[in-house]
This record gives C-alpha cells, sequence and structure tokens, in this order.
C-alpha cells in the first residue's frame, strides 16, 4: 500500500480556506499511487478551540461529505482511502473523533469507520475533556492493506491502547494527532518531539505493526504544533520523518511481509496473546476487582 | 573486595536550553504571528540597551528581515547614557530601524502635580509612558509592538503592570533570564550588553539583582523547581538556603494578579473567559 501523511497547518477555524488546502493537497496526490491519505488531528479547525468546538464541530456524514467533495473537484477519478481528525457532533454530544472515509468511490462516500478519543488530555495546556466526551471504544476496522485502528493523540501515548489494537489484529495503527512543543533543551529536536518518536517506535516493534503519525504544524496563540509527521516500520524503523515547522508530505509505502519477518523475529504479540489471561486475571489489577465487585 | 561505588545524581529541572532550536522555534512563532495571523510583518520594540529588548530585536531581525524592525529608544533625563550607546551597538549590529523618542517632558508633565511620588511610583509612570509611545508607534509604522519581559520577571512581578507585559506578543516570556542570556550570546548580541548588571535603569547604579535581592542564577533555579512543584525542603535539598527559597516563593505567591487582566465580577453564566471561552487566536 501507498501512503500519505500530511503534515498540515491550518487557518484557525477557517474551514473554508483549509477545505481549499486539502483540495490542493488533493490534487498533488491524485494521479500518484496513493490509497490512503493521512491528516491530523483537528486538521481543519486547528486544535485549540476551546467553547468554538460546538460551532466547527459536524456529524460524520456531513464531514466525510466535505473530504470526498474536495477529492473529486481535485481531479480524482478513482477512490481513494483518507484518514482525518475532526471535531465531531454525534447528536449534541461532541468528541475529538477521527475517521477512516473511503472517497471518490462510484457509489458516493463511504465512512469506513469512525474512532472518538478515548484519551482526552486536560491538564496543564490541556482542556479538552471540559468541552469534549471521550470514546468508549477501540475498534479495529478493514483496509485494502489490512486490519488498522486509529488512535488520536494521547490514544498513543498509554502502551495499553496499542497493545489492545494489536491484539485486536490491527497490523497498522494511524495517528492523527496536534501536539503542542515543548522542552527546548533537547539535543536539535523539542523533548516532546523526541518523546513522540520514542513512543511510536517501541509501538511498532513491541507488535510488529506499521505506525502512521501524522502531526499538525503552525502555532495557535503561541502554542507551536510540533509536527513530527513520520512513519515507522513493524521492526520499529523510522522510515521517514518530518520537523517540527513546516508543512509537507511523507510518501510511505506499506509491505504486509515485513509484518511477518517482524513477528517471526521477535514474536512478542503472539508471546502476549497467550500470556495475557494470567496476567488479566491477576485479581491484583484493580480493574480485575472491579468488575468483581459489579458482578 | 570494595565493589565501586557510583552515586546517582539528585534530579532536578533542567534550565539547559539547546540554543539553536530555540531561535528557530522563536522566529517561527514572530513569523506565523505577524506575517501569517495579522499580516503584518513589521515589529516595534522599546530598545532600552538591555539584553531582553537587545534579544528581541536580534529574533525580530532574524524572523521577518532587518528592514521591518523599529526599535524605539526612549530615555528619561535620568537614564544612563550607556543605555542609548548599547542600544546603539544592537541598531548598528542589525541594520534595524531606530529612533529616539525622549520621554521626559511627558513624565515631568505630570510627576510636577505630584511632588511626592517616590521612586517607585515615578518608575511606573515611566513604564506607562514608554508603553504609551510604544503603541502610537505601532499605529504610526503599521508595526506591531513586540513585547520584551522575560520569564524571570514575570513570575518575580518585577515589571510595571500594564506597561512592560502589553504588547501583544512575546517571544521571549517563557525563558528565564538564565536562558535568555545563553540564547543571546549564541545569537551574537554584542557583549557590552550581554555582560553588564541587568539594570530598570530608573536610578543610578540601580540592578535587578540588588533590588530584587537574589541573584538571577540561584533565582532561576528555585523558581523552575517551584514551578514543577518541588516543595521547600527539596528545594533546600538541592543547594538552596531556606531564606532564598522564601523570599523567591514570596515574589511569586504575591504577584499572581499581575500576570492576569483585571478581576471582573461574575454574575451571569456568559461571563468573558469564564464561561465565553473562545481562544486568542481564533
Amino acid at each position: 500500500m501507498h501512503a500519505a501523511l500530511v503534515q498540515f497547518k491550518p487557518r484557525k477555524g477557517d474551514l473554508a480556506a483549509n477545505l481549499d488546502a486539502m483540495r490542493e493537497i488533493f490534487a498533488q496526490l491524485a494521479d500518484g499511487p496513493v490509497e490512503l491519505i493521512v491528516f491530523p488531528e483537528a486538521a481543519m479547525t486547528g486544535y485549540f478551540l476551546e467553547g468554538a468546538v460546538y460551532e466547527l464541530a459536524f456529524d460524520a456524514a456531513t464531514f466525510a461529505a466535505k473530504v470526498d467533495a474536495q477529492w473529486r473537484a481535485a481531479g480524482g477519478t478513482r477512490p481513494v482511502d483518507v484518514a482525518i481528525g475532526f471535531y465531531e457532533n454525534a447528536l449534541g454530544t461532541f468528541h475529538n473523533s477521527a475517521m477512516y472515509v473511503r472517497c471518490g468511490g462510484p457509489d458516493g462516500v463511504h465512512i469506513i469507520h469512525v474512532h472518538r478519543k478515548m484519551f482526552l488530555p486536560t491538564y496543564g495546556v490541556f482542556d479538552e475533556e471540559r468541552f469534549l466526551t471521550r470514546g468508549r471504544r477501540l475498534s479495529v476496522f478493514e483496509t485494502p492493506f489490512g486490519a488498522a485502528a486509529l488512535l488520536i493523540c494521547e490514544d498513543a501515548w498509554h502502551s495499553l491502547v496499542p497493545t489492545v489494537a494489536a491484539l485486536k489484529g490491527a497490523r497498522l495503527l494511524i495517528v492523527p494527532s496536534a501536539s503542542p512543543g515543548r522542552g527546548i533543551g533537547g539535543n536539535g529536536e523539542l523533548e516532546s518531539t523526541t518523546r513522540w518518536k520514542a513512543i511510536l517506535a517501541s509501538t511498532a516493534a513491541e507488535h510488529g505493526v506499521y505506525v502512521l503519525y501524522a502531526g499538525l504544524t503552525g502555532f495557535e496563540g503561541g502554542k507551536g504544533m510540533s509536527g513530527g509527521t513520520s512513519a515507522y516500520s513493524p521492526h520499529g524503523d523510522v522510515l521517514q520523518s518530518l520537523g517540527p515547522l513546516d508543512p509537507g508530505i511523507i510518501l510511505v509505502q506499506l509491505d504486509p511481509a515485513e509484518i511477518d519477518l517482524a513477528r517471526a523475529t521477535i514474536p512478542l504479540l503472539g508471546d502476549l496473546s497467550a500470556v495475557l489471561p494470567d496476567l488479566w486475571l491477576d485479581e491484583e489489577i484493580p480493574v480485575t476487582r472491579r468488575l468483581e465487585e459489579r458482578a | 573486595m570494595t565493589l565501586p561505588v557510583v552515586e546517582a545524581r539528585l534530579e532536578e529541572p533542567s534550565l539547559t536550553i539547546d540554543p539553536a532550536l530555540t531561535a528557530r522555534w522563536l522566529e517561527a512563532f514572530l513569523r506565523d504571528e505577524l506575517i501569517e495571523r495579522r499580516a503584518m510583518g513589521r515589529a516595534v520594540l522599546g530598545l532600552s540597551g538591555g539584553i531582553d529588548s537587545a534579544l528581541v530585536a536580534y529574533l525580530c531581525a532574524r524572523a521577518l528581515g532587518p528592514e521591518n524592525v523599529y526599535a524605539i529608544r526612549m530615555p528619561y533625563k535620568a537614564s544612563s547614557s550607556s543605555s542609548l550607546t548599547d542600544a546603539q551597538r544592537v541598531v548598528d549590529a542589525l541594520g534595524i530601524h531606530v529612533e529616539t523618542i525622549e520621554i521626559t517632558d511627558a513624565v515631568d508633565g505630570y510627576l510636577k502635580h505630584v511632588p511626592d511620588a517616590d521612586a517607585r511610583r515615578k518608575g511606573n509612570v515611566m513604564a506607562r509612558t514608554r508603553m504609551l509611545v510604544l503603541f502610537d508607534q505601532s499605529a504610526r509604522r503599521n508595526a506591531l509592538p513586540v513585547g520584551t519581559g522575560n520569564k524571570t520577571e514575570r513570575l518575580l512581578g518585577y515589571f510595571t503592570w500594564h506597561a512592560d507585559d502589553t504588547p501583544p506578543v512575546n517571544p521571549i516570556g517563557d525563558l528565564f533570564k538564565t536562558q535568555v542570556w545563553e540564547l543571546a550570546r549564541y545569537l551574537g548580541v554584542p557583549t557590552e550588553v550581554i555582560d553588564k548588571p541587568p539594570s530598570a535603569d530608573l536610578e543610578a547604579n540601580q540592578t535587578d539583582e540588588a533590588d530584587i535581592g537574589i541573584t538571577y542564577a540561584k533565582a532561576d533555579r528555585i523558581l523552575n523547581m517551584i514551578l514543577h512543584g518541588y516543595k521547600d525542603d527539596a528545594i533546600v535539598a538541592r543547594g538552596h538556603t531556606l531564606a532564598e527559597v522564601r523570599l523567591v516563593r514570596r515574589r511569586v505567591d504575591g504577584t499572581h494578579w499581575k500576570r492576569h487582566l483585571p478581576t471582573t465580577a461574575l454574575v451571569s453564566s456568559t461571563a468573558i473567559n469564564e464561561f465565553y471561552l473562545r481562544p486568542v487566536d481564533l
């Protein structure tokens, strides 16, 4: 599978301008081999919206139609899959969501999956749960490459989330993100970016999965979104990455055979599947106790 | 047999910066704020001859081009002549625009009505007069005022409220003073400006460190630990006296109001910035 990861710099709250920019990116990619285009979290609005999130959120079908319209307007004459973060209005309940949507098909646009961010950062500079409701389910869905899962930003920081996705069969993890850069003591790289790369590479290597990360860029009220769009092989290698500050596109080719090689060399996922029941049923794990109390 | 023993360090949050990375980040911030968001592209700043405004002049010149930076020197009659000279060193090194606007007449025009004004009040009048000049120069030149307050003075409350802190953007407000020094050295700010003792230059021989009662090197380490949540005894364990820690903490705790907009009585469920919440850049 050929994928394109878009490091996108939105105009804050300017949906029309951002859709125009999306259309230009689509035009750039329409004639190539790309089958999947990944955009960051909150790509068409910017991330820090506070109360304006209620004015800039869409139901999934409406948002998908807008993405599909850009692909067609850009001259996309074949179907393409798009993974993109957006603020979702689900009948008056608001989520930080990402959709995997098939655009340009002969019978219209088709939403394959909508993931609602489960871990809403609400500390320090972050205030998501003041405005949004968290998602309750992590699902794996089928793509032309195979089973995949969407994890939005902090979802990927908890090692358990990608672990569950991999156990459910995901071979590809798509991570739309908006990460305000911080930590200037690093060696040529923001400390937050260094941490991101370590997490994503470790995730890919532990489970033998491809990880595709698309980061927002540009400053929002002094907070610089740190880009860092990057692709990781199932061996945990960085296949390509972008810097923090400028928009850009990574083209990456995913080879399912690499997953087999990685898992055959280091079969951690298979080992985990075997041992997980012993770990999970440990009565000292708080979640197990709570489940027993409920029963 | 005696085994070799190695001792792990007691962890302390670092103040080290990567100056190249920091400069790149702050320049991108200035370009985004001035050019992309406000379509303005020109900056105006008060150039005092001190290191903070010198550093901001360097960042603005690098981000926007020197032809788009307007430095305003605003001396009062009691200001040190070396301040003007040091400001000129920065102007000459960068090739930015400069204008000198004396604030003596404006300041004394008011002060003659209040002969009881002490040094602190006079200093505040000067700072607020400079703010007035800076904003008028902004309108005159269609250039955005750029702030020059650093994180240390913001935390210690060592500034005049609604004066030094008024410009709508500030590239160095999250940098401690010692980090300002490090970045200034990297960018090649004249050594005369870097090496002289920081001073508000309101009176002869005044220095910041004497006013505050502690060196910036110590204050920055203590402030950094306070901001990371360290308790007094933990900071003392990392090499500071309790008196130093208390001095710094008292200044921080006593000046939270200076880092906020005015307190507004809330009487509705639509109070601005309480219920009605919109980001600054929407």
